[in-house]
């Protein structure tokens, strides 16, 4: 059974029931999903979250959704402990949640599979979606899982490689002509006229919901507490948002303390909306042209950085941003000291989180947790020109030992156990 | 009769020029504010257009070439 109770408007409060609509009649404000939280205390504990699905579903109660769901086993991801990458930011605290490793290699997993679960509980016959990368990919995977139809839009300049890893799934595939503005108006056209499930349009207040998982689960994995410090990539804002809204749905179910965690956005500079108006002290966004390698968070209008202006302001946090050499940098660094191949996003993550701290506004002993969100293979030719070359050498152990610069021992056998077979 | 619903962006210079008045005025369409936010340098409108669709594209098009960004609602939606 579902706890959901029905829709409220953010910006007027006005009520709707359970349907696939995503404004207010009125305001035109978006909506938001409301859940009879004393229900859910009386339904919840630690321990039957804990011994739930190793996935987002052992966190069903606060999801709005039925029982059937569509499930590629996303979420539970690793929270691990970065004391290397510590080391070189000078944290003692560092956790990094690692969602590369979701099904589809990113956190819209979390998004699309309540998404996918609601658009068949509504009855519809098909998923949709505009992307050009993560998403793309996550629909086609839960819509295979569904056995619904999949539509998947993208630009037509859209380079193959990039929606290669939804092609797989056989979506229907749609490059439309046209730059990115007249894409996303015609998405927005069709998602009025046909009785498709687009994911974050008419599916919208559901499909945020997921994100919230990811709070859920850094809590329980922190051993039920909230860090100090979130730090987290900024596309929508929608994301930022609902990881504050699980922390303190938690924390009203009496499933952890109070949150004093402090909300850090980190955004790429080439698209960096809601840093800018957070710095320039405006509640206003304007708009941006996106430029930068950081595709997964190229977002120029974000639906919901008037949101997470107000996020910050309420956890006390701030607002960063990284270049791109920076957010390669931060890749590298990422990968170098804690042997995870984050996307472009992870790098804008890294990059931000070494900015707070060398502004003092991350702390030392602070527990900080960083949120990694998309998989390093995704976005290769981010790093191609920056990582490491391979050493040529001809087929023998001169050859690699010249290029190494090894001493030759002087028996000329260099095993390390000389006589026996390795 | 068709309906639109769009948010229009101003930049700083058009904040003193009438734009939605003339928008009705100019084309068959009928303007209706629902919400905004207007400060002396810049501001947005939430509003709902109707009318013929081909005038709702002719009105459309002159707010886009007077410098006006006109969105979706729900803002961008192509997420990568």
């Amino acid at each position: 059974m579902s706890f959901a109770t029905g829709l409220r408007c953010r910006e007027c409060g006005r009520e709707y029931p359970i349907e696939p609509i995503y404004v207010c009649e009125f305001c035109f404000g978006s909506l938001e999903v409301s859940y009879d939280y004393a229900g859910i205390k009386r339904a919840l504990s630690r321990e039957k979250i804990a011994s739930g699905p190793r996935s987002i579903w052992r966190y069903k109660e606060l999801l709005p959704v039925g029982d059937d769901v569509v499930d590629i086993n996303a979420g539970l991801t690793p929270l691990i402990k970065a004391d290397n990458l510590g080391r070189a930011l000078g944290l003692s605290q560092l956790y990094i949640k690692n969602d590369c490793v979701n099904p589809s290699y990113s956190f819209k997993d979390r998004v699309v599979a309540v998404a996918a679960t609601k658009a068949r509980e509504f009855n519809f016959k098909a998923v949709a979606c505009a992307s050009t990368g993560n998403l793309a990919c996550s629909v086609a995977a839960h819509g295979a899982r569904a056995g619904m139809k999949a539509y998947v839009f993208i630009p037509a300049d859209l380079e193959m490689g990039k929606v290669l890893g939804a092609a797989i799934y056989g979506p229907t595939l749609v490059a439309v002509e046209g730059n990115y503005d007249e894409v996303n108006r015609l998405c927005s056209e069709l998602a009025e006229k046909y009785p498709w499930a687009f994911v974050n349009i008419n599916i919208r207040p559901f499909y945020a919901e997921g994100s919230k998982t990811l709070a859920y689960e850094v809590a329980e994995q922190l051993g039920w507490r909230a860090p100090d410090n979130a730090v987290v990539p900024v596309a929508s804002g929608s994301l930022f948002n609902k990881i504050w809204k699980g922390l303190n749905e938690f924390h009203h179910l009496g499933l952890i303390g109070p949150v004093k965690t402090k909300m850090f956005v980190s955004q790429a500079a080439g698209c960096s909306p809601v840093t800018t108006a957070y710095q320039s002290g405006t509640t206003q966004i304007r708009p941006v042209k996106p430029r930068t390698i950081a595709k997964s968070l190229a977002i120029g209008n974000p639906a919901d950085g008037y949101y997470a202006l107000k996020t910050i302001r309420e956890s006390g946090g701030s607002a960063t941003m990284a270049s791109d050499p920076e957010i390669v940098e931060g890749m590298k660094l990422l990968a170098e000291t804690e042997g995870i191949f984050a996307e472009t996003a992870g790098g804008v993550t890294i990059a931000g989180l070494k900015h707070l701290v060398q502004a003092g506004a991350i702390k030392r002993d602070e527990l900080t947790v960083a949120y990694i969100t998309g998989n390093g293979l995704k976005t290769l030719e981010a790093v191609q020109d920056s990582v490491v070359k391979p050493v040529l050498i001809k087929p023998n152990v001169n050859s690699f030992e010249e290029a190494m610069g090894l001493k030759v021992a002087a028996t000329g056998d260099t095993r390390r156990n000389p006589g026996v077979k390795d | 009769m068709a309906k639109r619903r769009v948010m229009f962006t101003f930049p700083p210079e058009l904040i003193t020029e009438p734009v939605i008045y003339n928008l009705g005025l100019q084309f068959k369409v009928v303007t209706n504010i629902r919400r905004a936010d207007v400060t002396e340098d810049r501001g947005w409108v939430v509003l709902e257009v109707e009318g013929r669709e081909d005038d709702i594209e002719r009105a459309i098009a002159w707010v886009t070439s007077k410098g006006v960004r006109v969105d979706p609602i729900g803002k961008d939606i192509i997420e990568g």
